[in-house]
């Protein structure tokens, strides 16, 4: 059980199942067994409620090559409403807002699709592997990222096959 | 929300371009080969062109299909177009109704040129083109429906033309029957009837196989 403004690091070796439990936790996968509760209700009762509750950053970026920066979160904004200048700034892109993607290094793909969950105000964060391809300025970025989500009564889970830097977190360790 | 869903796939297809271009100038290379393979005389031509029209206008529809899913399947958009909170049928229905104004619309607007072009009787092309509005908007959600369930498995690319003809086929049949026929009511209206069950049909099929590929 996740209470508001915690956090969850779920850790494991590759295989281990990280990624399965956190498209479970997504409603994008039913579970075999048991059930997935929110406020002790079953959320995957009405899974468009759920998707709209949560932002999943998966093991891939989603970003589309042929659209820039700011173009790729465009559609996610209109989700979320929210602001995509901001959301750039947060990750440090906003230098490249108007570059197509296809000239992003991994790195910068990866803090593209990380400004995606930035953007969104959902209360739960699902984070697969947050910190991969980024360097520390970037890992830094997250962290402030992730703290201001806590700060705001959000939840984060994050599934990481290296130690995360989340503070106060509770763990999870599969496999 | 769902217009924000098809306003991405245009922006997308606008910057890519290739696929719903491919899909146009397929249907293009292949009418122009048809004279050139039977006989260029018109009277040959007026009686065959309704069929031909139809046939290429059906093949080059099915082009972009394995891309239309697929593309999104592959790069982990398509997880977060099924959290965006829209339904599955939501956005297999958005990207349904892109496919069509991004492949069938452009068929549609070809489809007259090319008809007159292979000497089609002026009379005819007007029922040609009555005929394709409700077709290839049926072609779109069968395609689409098709895509959706062939979307993670092996070999779909193979699957999905064994899977699609065949629910064309009373499509492509009724389509030439109306161009051929002196008073084609019938089968528009028949044409129309495809549609009106394919439309809300689709949709679900299409959504089902997005929630069963995004759970494999």
């Amino acid at each position: 059980m996740l209470r508001p403004g915690e956090a969850l690091a779920v850790h494991g070796p590759n295989g281990a199942g990280k990624s399965t439990l956190l498209r479970l936790l997504a409603g994008l996968m039913r579970p075999a067994a048991g059930r997935l509760l929110w406020e002790g209700k079953d959320a995957l009762d009405d899974p468009p409620l759920h998707a709209r509750r949560l932002a999943y950053l998966g093991h891939q970026d989603a970003v589309k090559a042929g659209l820039t920066g700011a173009e790729n979160l465009r559609f996610a904004a209109r989700v979320s409403g929210g602001s995509v200048a901001q959301a750039l700034a947060l990750m440090e892109l906003s230098a490249l807002a108007d570059l197509p993607v296809r000239l992003y290094s991994a790195g910068q793909k990866r803090r593209l699709a990380l400004a995606r969950v930035a953007l969104s105000k959902a209360p739960l964060w699902l984070l697969d592997e947050p910190s991969n391809g980024l360097d520390t300025a970037a890992a830094a970025s997250l962290g402030r990222l992730i703290e201001a989500q806590r700060g705001q009564g959000g939840m984060v889970i994050a599934a990481s096959h290296l130690p995360l830097a989340l503070e106060r977190a509770g763990e999870l360790v599969l496999g | 929300m769902l217009t924000a869903l098809i306003g991405r796939e245009i922006r997308l297809a606008l910057r890519h371009g290739a696929d719903s271009v491919a899909a146009v100038l397929f249907f293009l290379v292949v009418s122009v080969l048809f004279p050139l393979a039977i006989s260029p005389s018109p009277a040959v031509l007026a009686r065959l062109a309704g069929g031909m029209v139809w046939v290429a206008a059906l093949l080059a529809s099915l082009l972009p299909l394995e891309r239309l899913f697929g593309a999104d399947y592959d790069d982990g958009s398509l997880d977060q177009l099924l959290l965006s909170g829209l339904s599955p049928v939501a956005v297999a229905a958005g990207k349904t109704a892109a496919h069509w104004l991004l492949t069938g619309l452009p068929l549609l607007v070809a489809a007259g040129p090319i008809a007159i072009m292979l000497r089609l009787d002026p009379e005819r092309v007007a029922v040609l083109l009555e005929g394709l509005l409700p077709g290839t908007l049926t072609l779109s959600l069968i395609g689409a429906a098709g895509a959706a369930l062939v979307l993670g498995a092996r070999r779909g690319a193979m699957l999905l033309p064994l899977l699609v003809l065949p629910l064309a086929t009373p499509v492509l049949i009724f389509g030439t029957a109306a161009v051929a026929a002196d008073h084609p009511r019938a089968e528009l209206l028949l044409l129309a009837a495809l549609l009106a069950a394919a439309l809300p049909l689709c949709p679900l099929a299409a959504g089902a196989g997005l929630r069963a590929a995004a759970g494999s």
